[in-house]
């Protein structure tokens, strides 16, 4: 998350991406789409229910006793020839990282799509020691030429549009390899061709791949990865080294359990039946060496949250993304995280502790219509989960904040001065301003402000 | 049938007519009203933004104002859902016949047809709370299809918050004004005349701005509507 590092709160960084209509309307386009796709595979799949129910209850098990299954995998990946690591944060899962491809005396690296990566900014750490990471994902091929950030758990360039894209790969795409060819159309498949052309040459030359995994089996020391491209099983297969970096919440009990995720993760993110690629792999296939490195980067201090530890089930679907009406106005990058939309306004304060304004304002960029919690695939309770963040979060400070609800509560918690509030309010009805003052005002900028009544339901009643 | 009456701190304060609705509608259905003076707010407001401390004597007023009562009927969606989902967290726990006024006309009640005239152009917003909280589905306009007079038209949208969201709106301005903006068009595209809600909090903020743009739509409480009978015109 690094890359983010000095955001603004989300109020600030939303204003400035409302009032941008053509991220708008390609963010309104995109979500609706898939919006759409989803609802449309879910409901023709009767046990829907049940799966979800399913889907959780695994993952709440898994995470009662993670630490039991974290050992289950090391051994079960070590026994099939792999190697495991341990990093408790972003800064040890780099170095470790790094020293692992510097040991391999390669200084170029090809990369599945990852969350993992992402989240610890792995591509800057390699960098930083002369080693270049290629993205092969069409999105984050987008996101890494543009010189830019992700803005969807799932689609990564959302944020963008095909003229824009291709913009880009004219260029951008000679600077890091195969360039664009001159004559290039904006339509899906000129973009896409161009792509695969681009990215052929990484495949074939690199020795060293590195991804993540949707899930890690503890039963069998399986990781699986779930793609639409096929470019992550080149770089699965290809290189002489493969390091996966893996969040340990990823983990499944046994082989069994996937039948349940493979069902809920494509219709819920793609709203596909099922999805094109998935690539399963155990420990070191022939010829290849395997590195597994686990990491806990705030996720143990998530677990021990009673309330907040459910986030942990999330298998990074999106579905709450594309149906956040929030999301949809304010765009990836106001959340200031890798991971944007509902999911992140709960992760990112959790991961990272209550940090600074952005994680403060994080739990408040929802108007809890609870639309996510509808459609996650593992029932997290995203608004209860807000909820609970908020209360930490004012006892904190915002001292203005507490004044005011603490007079307002003293108020409401007496009727007869409530009644004395609603009288004075009803006398001075003519005198109300169409511009409210001070923090209000935000609110009387866009709406008319209702006139109170003459007199209040309670002085009506007692006359009666 | 003996009901009690949480009106809730925002129609009474700003939208008595509301309150007046559901008095009058109730009453000419046969139930005897009865409105305790010592309720105020259902805590909803202090705890949706974090104030739990401050939410809590006002939850508990609630219980003790209301426990006694076989039922008990709010005409919001939002604060029904906060007494029925949230309190518990609060370590309290609701009492029991909470209901929020369309669950109280067609579970309790058994009506679909309130006996109400209306000779207008409507289209329903259904509200998150609800819609997804307390999941009243079809009720209201199950409700609004039995007034006479009444042309319901379908809402574009209809389900997408209207960006209100209690203190979403003050905290997050252009997301709230954006999302609000979104909402009205949908309203304006369907040429109703009234936009009917069966909560005051979202009409507030989506009136508003039709107000502001001096769009000349109506916003109405559903008890409003379904009160209304041929006297009235």
């Amino acid at each position: 998350m690094n890359a983010f590092v000095g955001m603004p709160s989300f109020p600030k960084a939303s204003s400035k991406s409302v009032s941008d209509a053509q991220l708008r309307h390609n963010l309104r386009k995109a979500t609706h789409t898939i919006r759409a796709k989803r609802a449309l595979v879910v409901d023709e799949q009767p046990d829907w229910a049940a799966l979800r129910s399913a889907g959780a209850a695994i993952k709440d098990r898994t995470l009662r006793h993670l630490d039991v299954y974290l050992e289950r995998l090391e051994e079960a990946v070590t026994a099939a020839g792999g190697t495991v690591h341990w990093a408790a944060d972003a800064a040890e899962a780099n170095r470790i990282v790094t020293g692992l491809v510097k040991a391999t005396g390669e200084t170029e690296v090809v990369k599945v799509k990852s969350m993992a990566t992402q989240e610890i900014d792995l591509n800057s750490a390699l960098e930083a020691e002369g080693i270049t990471a290629y993205e092969t994902d069409l999105a984050e091929l987008i996101v890494q030429l543009g010189d830019d950030w992700p803005s969807h758990i799932l689609v990564p360039a959302i944020h963008r549009n095909r003229a824009e894209i291709r913009e880009i790969f004219l260029s951008k795409m000679a600077a890091w390899g195969r360039p664009a060819p001159a004559d290039l159309k904006d339509d899906p498949r000129a973009l896409a061709d161009a792509a695969r052309l681009h990215l052929r040459e990484r495949f074939l030359s690199a020795r060293v791949g590195i991804s993540g995994a949707n899930f890690a089996v503890a039963e069998t020391g399986t990781l699986v990865v779930l793609e639409s491209e096929g470019n992550g099983r080149m770089c699965l297969t290809l290189p002489e080294t493969l390091i996966s970096v893996v969040g340990i919440e990823k983990i499944v009990p046994t082989w069994q359990d996937l039948e349940v995720f493979m069902q809920l993760l494509p219709r819920s993110s793609t709203g596909e039946r099922m999805n094109p690629y998935t690539s399963m792999w155990t420990g070191a296939t022939e010829g290849q060496t395997f590195h597994l490195v686990l990491l806990d980067n705030g996720r143990t201090s998530v677990l021990a949250d009673e309330v907040g530890r459910q986030a942990l089930r999330c298998i990074r679907c999106s579905a709450c993304l594309n149906v956040c009406p929030v999301y949809e106005r304010a765009g990836g990058h106001a959340y200031g995280s890798v991971y944007p939309g509902p999911i992140g306004a709960i992760l990112t304060p959790q991961l990272k502790g209550m940090a600074g304004p952005l994680e403060e304002s994080l739990p408040y960029a929802s108007t809890l219509c609870g639309a996510c919690y509808d459609v996650c695939p593992v029932a997290i309770n995203i608004p209860e989960v807000l909820l609970d963040l908020r209360s930490k979060v004012v006892t904190r400070g915002h001292h203005g904040q507490r004044l005011a609800m603490g007079a307002a509560r003293r108020v409401l918690d007496s009727p007869r001065w409530l009644a004395v509030a609603q009288n004075s309010a009803g006398r001075l009805r003519h005198w109300t301003p169409r511009r409210l003052p001070g923090p209000l005002s935000a609110w009387s900028d866009t709406r008319d402000v209702p006139r109170p009544p003459k007199e209040s339901f309670r002085q009506w009643w007692a006359t009666r | 049938m003996r009901v009690a009456l949480f009106i809730t701190c925002v129609n009474d304060t700003l939208f008595p007519g509301t309150g007046k609705a559901v008095v009058r509608l109730l009453e000419r259905l046969g139930c005897t009203v009865d409105f305790p003076a010592e309720q105020s707010c259902c805590g909803q407001m202090h705890f949706n933004t974090g104030y739990r401390d401050d939410a809590k004597p006002l939850a508990s007023r609630f219980v003790s104002t209301f426990s006694g009562y076989e039922a008990v009927v709010v005409p919001s969606g939002s604060c029904a859902a906060m007494v029925r989902e949230w309190y518990p967290s609060l370590g309290i726990s609701p009492p029991g016949g909470v209901f929020e006024l369309t669950e109280f006309l067609v579970d309790v009640l058994g009506v679909t047809d309130v006996g109400a005239y209306f000779p207008h152009t409507v289209t329903y917003h259904p509200t998150c709370h609800s819609l997804r909280s307390l999941k009243v589905g079809s009720r209201p306009l199950d409700l609004l299809s039995e007034v006479r007079g009444l042309t319901l038209v379908p809402l574009g949208g209809a389900e997408e918050c209207c960006g209100f969201g209690g203190t979403f709106s003050l905290k997050n301005p252009a997301v709230s004004a954006a999302m609000c903006s979104d909402k009205v068009r949908s309203v304006l595209d369907t040429g109703a005349e009234v936009l009917c809600a069966a909560d005051n909090s979202c009409l507030m903020h989506i009136g508003g701005a039709l107000s502001r743009q001096r769009t000349g739509v109506r916003v109405m409480h559903l008890a409003e509507i379904l009160a209304a009978t041929e006297g009235d015109t």
